[in-house]
């Protein structure tokens, strides 16, 4: 079960209308290494691992919503008033075409989400290991969009997203520590 | 102490097309290196620590645009 609370994990700001910056952006709502990939990638790995680290899965795949929720909020920011000659001068006419100014789970290129690009391999190590590589991917995403990016208050927003991607790397490396801890050993402190 | 950024020179030929950008830079953030987190690492405040997305200062890594003017931002 979940608790909503009716607010944003950080606030978003965006001080340009620009339309082409929500078509990069659009990479980490239905892409491959984005936020919704990201969650549901956890919230599904959480079942088939050992009970130490479902907590983290759960409160990381958790997390990664309350940053699809951003994510949304800075495309819908970007598009809400750009009329379809906007659009379509952003490269999103063919967005336009098919969703008038509504989101959507497709990566910048307009390629839809699809669930093969998660994993779940029922083998601890192996799947702890891909989420580590997801959360670099997520990283260095967010890293070339800020560099597509010039709209210093969006590039706040997205700074705070990746910072985010580091520390979640971190907590599923320490989850591969524990898991891979020689079991009954005698610990010195 | 490690850098959160490591540089290489890839080959620059005299036919490249581009103007060849003579060195590469990648970022290699802190949680490549501390492991398991120790005790009692340095933390922001609270209100530091919301803004920077995390409370510890050692994984505090900030990532700015090349060509963005840098504005506000926590002090390193």
């Amino acid at each position: 079960m979940w608790i909503y609370e009716k607010k944003l994990q950080y606030p978003v700001r965006v001080s340009t209308c620009n339309p082409t910056l929500a078509k990069y952006l659009i990479e980490q709502y239905g892409g491959a290494d984005g936020e919704l990939s990201a969650a549901l990638r956890y919230l599904n790995q959480r079942y088939s691992i050992p009970d130490k680290v479902i907590g983290l899965l759960t409160d990381i795949g958790t997390e990664e919503f309350a940053h699809l929720e951003m994510i949304a909020t800075m495309i819908y920011k970007l598009t809400k008033d750009a009329t379809p000659e906007m659009m379509k001068a952003a490269g999103l006419g063919d967005h336009y075409s098919n969703h008038d100014n509504a989101l959507f789970y497709h990566n910048a290129a307009g390629v839809p989400w699809t669930a093969s690009y998660i994993q779940a391999k029922g083998d601890p190590i192996a799947d702890l290991y891909e989420d580590i590589a997801a959360e670099e991917k997520a990283r260095a995403t967010y890293q070339w969009i800020i560099n597509l990016s010039d709209d210093p208050d969006l590039n706040d927003g997205l700074r705070f997203l990746r910072e985010r991607e580091i520390v979640h790397s971190q907590r599923f490396r320490e989850a591969v520590e524990i898991l891979k801890d020689e079991q009954g050993k005698k610990k010195f402190f | 102490m490690f850098t959160h950024y490591k540089s290489y020179c890839p080959v620059v030929s005299p036919f490249d097309p581009c103007k060849p950008i003579p060195e590469k830079v990648y970022s290699t953030p802190p949680n490549l290196y501390i492991g398991f987190q120790p005790p009692n690492l340095p933390q922001f405040t609270p209100l530091e620590a919301l803004k920077a997305g995390t409370l510890w200062k050692p994984f505090y890594d900030p990532y700015f645009n090349p060509f963005e003017k840098a504005k506000g931002g926590l002090p390193r």
